[in-house]
């Protein structure tokens, strides 16, 4: 072979693997997806919304599981996001180069990949451990550490976007930094902000790992925040690994149910991202 | 405009002092976080490494009855996956980063990135359950036999693939976190990708070189940064996963050396027995586990940041 074609096939040998490689991934994507919809379809009924996890043998849904994981899901957004937010703030717009920043900016970078099941070992340690029972609270204050990072990371980029001039219109006007920030920053940016937040609640809404000894799992409907507290990842992790069909049908309907929801969620926050970008490339 | 009323200035004054208050001591918790982090789990795992030193980590007895317990198999179980994971995941992410950038029809470009980072936000429970009951049987029925049969007569290779196929254990786990942390090597190949100036490209282009020689004398080594960047946060994500492994690794406190056998990593243990563990010195040995897994991903995470920032500094002069 001359050393043109040697060349040629080897261009192609590499591209096609480079297909393959892709091809791979989407077919995961479809695998997973698939398995979901039609496992999870099967189990799929309404009385999943207004019955109670069931003993084993028996049948029952996932009401008190949905309703937990709403709650907690809901209170650590609540906790977290306006720590990441007032966080975020300062590190766009009080101390964008001081070195303060640049380390904070590091470790939050680290703990936005850091393994979610140390976070569960650390709120045990100064929570459950404290307080001496686990408990909703506890699995909240998990979730709303493992949003913090993400909500900063998102409100930092976005406030950075936001043009100059308008900041210096607020200032020439005479107002202080906060005003500034209040009444012309988050609303400039505030499509980003939310778009934030809901990649916050899809990533925390799934988290297993940290709920495991903090949430734990209740098998019957509490609303109490000071007690264990029942939620759909750490059922389904029960309820999979069981050896009773029912848990198992009810593990990939809660399987599904978390996972729609999370796609969704994430889907939205891309369209939203989209939006603003439209909206700021119309101004322009 | 109306001239300020001082009063109306020092309120402002004082609710300007509040807000910058407020957003710095917000910012100082991230730091006060990951100290705590630390401190928690160092406290927790201190009755653990008082009473077994340093032979927790060179132990690999883990007795819950006689209560000693050594660290060395939820060790080795953490790096074997992570390396089975990383072998699959790497060339895997590095074909998808270079189809989106280079080939890809511009068309195509958008739903395929959305498709890789979606499959980053499928939770890891997910994947757990996907890989206990679709993709530990596949792997039982069809892979395992073959590597059984085909290896072993060889000899280092044969040990790797000895014993009955299972269906879970080490190798199923690796599969499993190799297409967890596939989206976020892709993902961080694709950007650090698209780092290359285009006019690089094309001075390669106007030499008369391939796609494929572009790739690999010009976009390699000009992001290999960035690319070891991304692979370590793969890796970094890889130590640390739990769910996903804790459903498939058979959860066996033993070092073996065939690949298919069952085993157990350090994050499974925790979630698989933490709540079980009765006993100060279970638990604590358990937390001292979570205090590794913390030290090692950090460090990995640490380093892979550091990586990023340095390309995103070349990128920024």
């Amino acid at each position: 072979m001359s050393r043109r074609g040697f060349r040629k096939a080897k261009n192609a040998a590499f591209l096609t693997l480079s297909l393959a490689a892709t091809l791979t991934g989407l077919a995961c994507l479809a695998a997973i997806l698939w398995t979901l919809i039609s496992h999870g379809l099967a189990g799929l009924s309404t009385s999943l919304f207004t019955e109670m996890t069931p003993p084993p043998g028996s049948e029952g849904g996932l009401l008190n599981a949905i309703y937990g994981s709403a709650v907690m899901t809901l209170l650590g957004i609540l906790i977290g996001s306006p720590i990441g937010v007032l966080a975020g703030t300062y590190l766009s717009e009080y101390g964008r180069k001081s070195r303060l920043s640049t380390v904070i900016r590091f470790i939050n970078d680290v703990l936005l990949s850091a393994p979610s099941i140390i976070i569960g070992l650390f709120i045990y340690e100064i929570v459950v451990v404290t307080l001496g029972h686990f408990s909703a609270i506890a699995g909240a204050l998990a979730l709303a550490i493992l949003a913090i990072p993400v909500t900063l990371r998102t409100t930092e980029d976005m406030l950075n976007l936001v043009p100059i001039g308008m900041k210096d219109a607020s200032a020439a006007l005479g107002a202080y930094s906060w005003r500034t920030i209040v009444s012309v920053l988050y609303p400039a940016a505030r499509s980003g902000i939310v778009t934030g937040l809901l990649l916050a609640i899809a990533r925390i809404s799934g988290e297993t790992a940290p709920l495991l000894f903090t949430a734990l799992n209740n098998q019957f409907w509490s609303t109490q925040l000071n007690a264990p507290m029942a939620n759909l990842p750490v059922v389904i992790f029960q309820f999979a690994l069981s050896p009773y069909k029912n848990w198992q049908n009810l593990a990939w309907a809660g399987a599904l149910i978390i996972t729609a929801s999370i796609l969704i969620l994430s889907v939205s926050a891309r369209v939203v991202l989209a939006l603003m970008q439209a909206e700021r490339g119309d101004r322009r | 405009m109306a001239i300020i009323e001082p009063r109306h200035a020092a309120k402002q004054l004082m609710y300007e002092r509040i807000f910058r208050a407020a957003t710095l001591t917000a910012a100082i918790l991230v730091l006060i976080i990951l100290g705590g982090v630390a401190v928690s789990l160092i406290r927790g795992a201190w009755p653990a490494l008082r009473h077994f030193g340093f032979s927790f980590i060179t132990t690999e007895v883990w007795n819950p009855v006689t209560d000693e317990y050594g660290a060395l198999a939820p060790i080795y179980g953490t790096v074997v996956t992570s390396v089975i994971a990383m072998a699959l995941a790497v060339p895997t992410g590095f074909g998808i980063a270079l189809f989106l950038t280079e080939l890809c029809p511009p068309m195509l470009k958008r739903p395929i990135g959305v498709a890789v980072e979606l499959l980053a936000a499928v939770p890891s429970i997910i994947f757990g359950i996907w890989g206990l009951f679709v993709l530990a049987p596949l792997l039982q029925r069809h892979v395992q036999p073959w590597l059984i049969h085909t290896f072993h007569h060889i000899p280092v290779l044969g040990q790797l693939f000895k014993g009955p196929p299972f269906g879970i254990g080490i190798l199923t786990a690796g599969v499993v976190l190799a297409i967890m942390v596939l989206p976020f090597i892709a993902a961080t190949m694709r950007d650090v990708f698209d780092t290359v100036p285009a006019m690089l490209k094309e001075s390669g282009y106007g030499l008369g070189a391939t796609t494929w020689e572009v790739i690999w004398n010009v976009v390699v080594p000009h992001s290999r940064v960035g690319i070891v960047g991304g692979i370590m946060l793969g890796l970094g994500r890889a130590l640390g996963e739990t769910m996903a492994v804790t459903f498939v690794i058979g959860n066996a406190h033993r070092i073996s050396t065939s690949l298919l056998a069952p085993g157990t990593t350090i994050s499974s243990s925790i979630a698989n027995e933490f709540t079980e563990a009765v006993g100060d010195l279970y638990t604590s040995s358990l937390i001292a586990l979570g205090l590794l897994l913390f030290l090692i991903t950090f460090t990995v995470i640490a380093a892979a940041q550091a990586m990023l920032r340095r390309l995103e500094g070349q990128v920024a002069s």
